[in-house]
This record gives structure tokens, C-alpha cells and sequence, in this order.
């Protein structure tokens, strides 16, 4: 990866996430958001996540895009164990073992 | 409690925020490993812990980047990713109306999932608590996370090049997403939101530049307002 990139990420993210953190709380004060704002923030994460992330289960890199059944496994229980038991750090723990688990049995 | 003092409720938030060092820990780690398998040097992986200090926009980033992505793609990817910290700001900028500007700065430049969720329920439970208190307790909640996130990036990214490559961690990053994914699913309006976030990242990924999981994301994210409000007037007209 190229410096000028790298730092123009860290930089241009610095300042954007800065400035979207500050803007209420410091420049607009205590006026509220529309309704209907509100009802869409509330949707990013969660919209663009999934989409980000179902390439890389059915392509993964680190197979040069083959599907791989190791992988497609902790995916399924990663996702199961987090929306089960609502615990980010249990779901990445039971991805890691059901991963090196499934590589183990399968190589 | 009225009689709550800033700094009983410094103590408050420090003590409420204290086992997030349980999570962060690992993923601050995790990102200092990843980005300096991805490229990055030490020096660039902790200022971009430092600087953005938002875990899932600084993955969503690394991930673009390595993917070749074009830069202005990557940067509208993670800030849309960090679109809820607008939403935080506005939900905790009336309580914090009225302070000094350094300290709306420095909050701001903390608000993190973990400090605005924690200190948004405590304002809703005990709203007589003074802004210096409020402000106190925020600080608090943070005093543990913030320290935490900064070391283990750095600790990751000096111990990532001993990682040898057996350890599949081109998955470490799949994982961690779907980790996140599972718990924000809280209900049908998320659900349907990532739902449609999947079939339209599939279905536009031939287009160029990444631009398919932006056009995703804005469907989705409008398809869960959209189901938030059917639900909302469904709940009014049953009554």
C-alpha cells in the first residue's frame, strides 16, 4: 500500500469522523434531529456490514477466492453465537475455535 | 441522586466502563496485527487507532484498502460505517449544552458506541444529574476504553509480523464483522435492514469501484426506516 493513500485515509477518516461526532454536540447544540434522520442513522451500521462482509465468507482471500468449508463453518457459528447470545466476544471466540478446529480436521 | 458530585460520578462511569477492556482489548489487538499484515507500519497503525478511534469504521477501511479499492470508496465506505456517531451526537449534545467548548471537543472526539450507549441510559434514568456530572460520568466510562484501544493497537502491530501464516488470519477480519453483525440485529426493522444490505451487495458486486456496497447500504438503510415506521403505525393502529 502506497503512504499517500494510507495517510489519506487516516487523515480524511480522522477529520470525518471527528466532524460527525462534533457536529451536534458542538456546533448545532441542543437542537434535535428531525424524526426521520434519526430513523435512518440508526440503520447504517447494520446496512453496511452485512453487505460488506458476505463477499469475503463466499470468496475468501486467504484461499484465493475458492469457498472453503472451514471458513463458511466459523462464519455460520460467528454469526449464530452473536445474534444468540448477543456477545460480540463470545461469537469471536467460538469463530476462531470452530475455524482452527474445522482447518485441523480438514487438512 | 441529586447529591451526586463529578467526581462520584467519574468513579460511576469508571467502574461501568471497565469490562469493556475485555473486548476492546482483543480488537484493538487484532486491528494492530491486520494492518500491519495489510501494509501498514507501526507508526500509521496506531495513529490511525488514535485518530479515528472507531474499530469497525478503521477494519471496514483495511478491508477496502486491501481489496485495491479506490481511496475516495474507502473513505466514503468507513465514514458511512461511522454515520451513528452523528445520531450519538445528537442524542447527547442536550445534555451537554452549555459547557465549555474543550470539553464538548474532547467528548466529542470520545464518542464511541460504548460511552454514548452507557452514559444515554444513565441520563435516562437519573435525569436530575447536574452537566458537570453527566459530563464526569461520560469521561469515566471512557477513561478505560480510550487507554485500552491506543495500547493494544500498538501491542498488535508489534507482535503481527510473529504471526505466522497458518493462523488463517485473512478470516480474523470476516469474523469480526460477523461477530458485530449478530448483536445489532436487535429487531424485524435491523433484520430486514441487513437482509437487504446482503442480496444488494451480491446482486450489485459486478459494478466497478466498490460502488455496489454503497448503493446496498443506502437501500438498506432506507428499507429499515421504512420497516421501523410500518411497525411503529401497525403497533398505533392495534392499539
Amino acid at each position: 500500500m502506497d503512504k499517500f493513500t494510507v495517510w489519506t485515509v487516516i487523515l480524511s477518516l480522522a477529520f470525518g469522523s471527528f466532524g460527525l461526532r462534533f457536529l451536534f454536540i458542538g456546533l448545532i447544540g441542543d437542537r434535535t434531529l428531525p424524526d426521520w434522520v434519526m430513523r435512518h442513522l440508526r440503520y447504517t451500521a447494520v446496512a453496511i456490514l452485512p453487505g460488506l462482509v458476505i463477499p469475503l465468507v463466499l470468496w475468501p482471500a486467504g484461499t484465493g477466492g475458492e469457498p472453503e468449508p472451514a471458513r463458511m463453518a466459523a462464519a455460520c457459528v460467528t454469526f449464530a453465537v452473536g445474534y444468540w447470545r448477543k456477545s460480540v466476544l463470545l461469537a469471536v471466540i467460538a469463530g476462531a475455535i470452530t475455524l482452527y478446529g474445522g482447518l485441523y480436521l480438514l487438512n | 441522586m441529586a447529591s451526586t458530585t463529578p467526581k462520584i460520578a467519574f468513579l460511576r462511569g469508571f467502574r461501568d466502563g471497565s469490562p469493556f477492556f475485555l473486548v476492546l482489548a482483543p480488537f484493538a489487538g487484532l486491528f494492530g496485527v491486520v494492518a500491519t499484515e495489510a501494509g501498514l507500519n507501526v507508526f500509521e497503525t496506531l495513529v490511525f487507532s488514535i485518530a479515528v478511534i472507531a474499530g469497525t469504521a478503521q477494519f471496514a477501511a483495511l478491508q477496502l484498502m486491501s481489496e485495491n479499492a479506490p481511496t475516495a470508496i474507502v473513505i466514503a465506505s468507513a465514514l458511512a460505517v461511522n454515520l451513528r456517531m452523528a445520531m450519538y451526537s445528537a442524542s447527547l449534545a442536550p445534555h451537554f449544552a452549555g459547557a465549555p467548548l474543550w470539553q464538548k471537543a474532547l467528548a466529542a472526539y470520545a464518542t464511541v458506541d460504548q460511552s454514548a450507549a452507557l452514559s444515554l441510559i444513565l441520563y435516562d434514568q437519573e435525569p436530575e444529574m447536574s452537566r458537570a456530572s453527566k459530563m464526569a460520568y461520560f469521561f469515566g466510562v471512557i477513561s478505560v476504553a480510550m487507554p485500552t484501544w491506543y495500547c493494544f493497537t500498538l501491542i498488535g502491530a508489534l507482535g503481527g509480523k510473529a504471526v505466522p501464516e497458518s493462523w488463517a488470519l485473512d478470516f480474523a477480519l470476516p469474523i469480526t464483522f460477523l461477530a458485530m453483525i449478530g448483536p445489532m440485529l436487535r429487531t424485524p426493522a435491523h433484520m430486514a435492514a441487513a437482509f437487504v444490505s446482503v442480496v444488494g451487495a451480491l446482486a450489485f458486486g459486478g459494478i466497478p469501484f466498490n460502488m455496489g456496497l454503497l448503493i446496498a447500504a443506502i437501500l438498506a438503510m432506507l428499507t429499515g426506516a421504512q420497516v421501523e415506521l410500518w411497525l411503529s403505525k401497525k403497533v398505533q393502529a392495534d392499539g
